[in-house]
């Protein structure tokens, strides 16, 4: 059974549709004892990073998240929770992938948020891409993006600049994109996930 | 790249849509999750659902809509219609909508475009802002286009975006309900003033519209209702069409 990280962290209603429609069962992790009944674990977050970094802190999850060794994916900025640092109120974040979240720059004249689907090149061979293309449509919604990294980055997308779309060390995963809201590409990305043990 | 983004808007009035009937396999066309689903299978990028009833209950049949939509659909949505306070947008967050749509209330309470975006962060927040013409100057309009406010479109545009709108839905009440075509020319110079995405609304009529405002203008979304739900522009020869054009689209047949 795959946990919910339930942190406080904004909606995560659309996540639990979703997992609902694809028959994947998920219970929701409040404190650090709760983990230990889950095969995996889904770390949701919308908002500010810096912000949902307290809240993750506030709630003892914190600590433990660095030492799980189950399959661990987040999603937006529950991705860039996994990573040293974001620029979105200067914080330190959990460290567990040594990347850093940055802002899209204005200077370029991209709109920000980056706010639509755009295309993914899933870079690298992984289980959590099965049964999809090279190249594939998601749909993203945010400001701060996590550098390109040829280690970690698993899956790419360009706004002009190449950033991570899914990054990947060891038994943790991250997802810029929102797979709940990313049609039958994005189910399937749940879906893979709902299999790694 | 990004993709430009193709945006069926449904009006539901006491939880049922008000328009639509030409679609074949609909078990109830009255249904706006059964809708919403067909065009999400075409290949709709996103969807919006615009609230028009006027009743007490009104708070209670969104959330209850916006529920059956995020339960059953697979792309993004907006939720407008008579949202005047962080209440309102809250039940709606936590119904499941991804963003939601203000407009007259922003107006009224330039104010909440702040408290939204700082409650909710600004890519929830989109201004819907209904501009018209008077004597060669672009002023945002009320209540469909009937209430003039005097206030200058491109200076709203520039303060919603200012107080925390993530997303401008910009629509030109000269164009709407024409068929003529959207307003490019005001939609390039509003889109050239601003950092946050834009989605063109108002007089979609044909395909060549759409590939009219997409390289024309560099919006970055087109919206339309009547011409999606009397088919007569299906989307995935829409999508098709304007890949033909030479315009950037998600096509979901290649998934």
């Amino acid at each position: 059974m795959t946990g919910i990280i339930n942190y406080g962290a904004g909606n995560i209603f659309s996540l639990t549709a979703a997992l609902n429609r694809l028959n994947i069962p998920y219970g929701m992790i409040n404190i650090p004892e709760e983990l230990e009944k889950y095969e995996r674990y889904i770390i949701p977050g919308v908002g500010h990073a810096g912000a949902a970094m307290q809240k993750l802190r506030n709630s003892g999850l914190a600590e433990s998240i660095p030492t799980l060794r189950k399959p661990v994916l987040g999603i937006c900025v529950g991705m860039q929770l996994l990573t040293d640092f974001s620029e979105e109120g200067n914080s330190r974040l959990t460290g567990i992938v040594p990347l850093n979240t940055l802002h899209f720059n204005k200077e370029h004249g991209l709109k920000v948020p980056h706010t639509g689907w755009n295309q993914v090149d899933l870079d690298k061979q992984n289980l959590l891409f099965d049964g999809l293309g090279a190249q594939q449509y998601f749909y993203f919604v945010h400001s701060f993006f996590i550098e390109f990294n040829p280690k970690f980055t698993i899956a790419s997308a360009e706004y002009g600049i190449k950033f991570s779309a899914v990054i990947q060390k060891d038994n943790y995963y991250g997802v810029q994109f929102h797979p709940e809201k990313s049609g039958v590409a994005g189910e399937k990305i749940l879906s893979n996930f709902s299999l790694l043990a | 790249m990004l993709t430009k983004r193709i945006i069926p808007c449904l009006d539901v009035k006491d939880g049922r849509t008000v328009k639509g009937i030409n679609f074949v396999d609909l078990r109830d066309a009255g249904d706006p999750v059964e809708l919403a689903w067909q065009y999400s299978v075409q290949g709709a990028d996103e969807l919006v659902f615009l609230d028009i009833s006027a009743t007490d209950e009104k708070r209670k049949t969104m959330a209850e809509l916006v529920k059956s939509v995020a339960r059953q659909i697979n792309i993004p949505f907006t939720i407008g219609g008579g949202i005047n306070e962080i209440a309102d947008a809250d039940i709606l967050l936590n119904s499941g909508a991804d963003k939601i749509s203000i407009n007259s209330a922003a107006v009224r309470n330039p104010q909440l475009i702040d408290d939204l975006a700082a409650g909710f962060g600004k890519q929830f927040v989109v201004v819907a802002v209904d501009t018209k013409a008077i004597n060669g100057k672009n002023y945002v309009h009320l209540n469909g286009g009937r209430i003039p406010t005097g206030i200058e479109t491109k200076s709203w545009v520039l303060e919603a975006q200012e107080r925390g709108a993530g997303e401008i839905l910009l629509t030109s009440m000269d164009h709407d309900g024409t068929k003529g075509g959207f307003d490019c020319k005001q939609l390039q110079k509003i889109n050239r003033m601003l950092s946050i995405p834009v989605i063109a609304s108002g007089g979609a009529g044909s395909r060549e519209d759409f590939a009219e405002v997409f390289n024309e203008t560099d919006v970055d979304a087109a919206l339309a209702a009547s011409v999606f739900h009397y088919g007569q522009i299906l989307i995935p020869d829409l999508k098709q069409y304007l890949k033909e054009q030479g315009v950037l689209v998600r096509q979901v047949n290649e998934e």
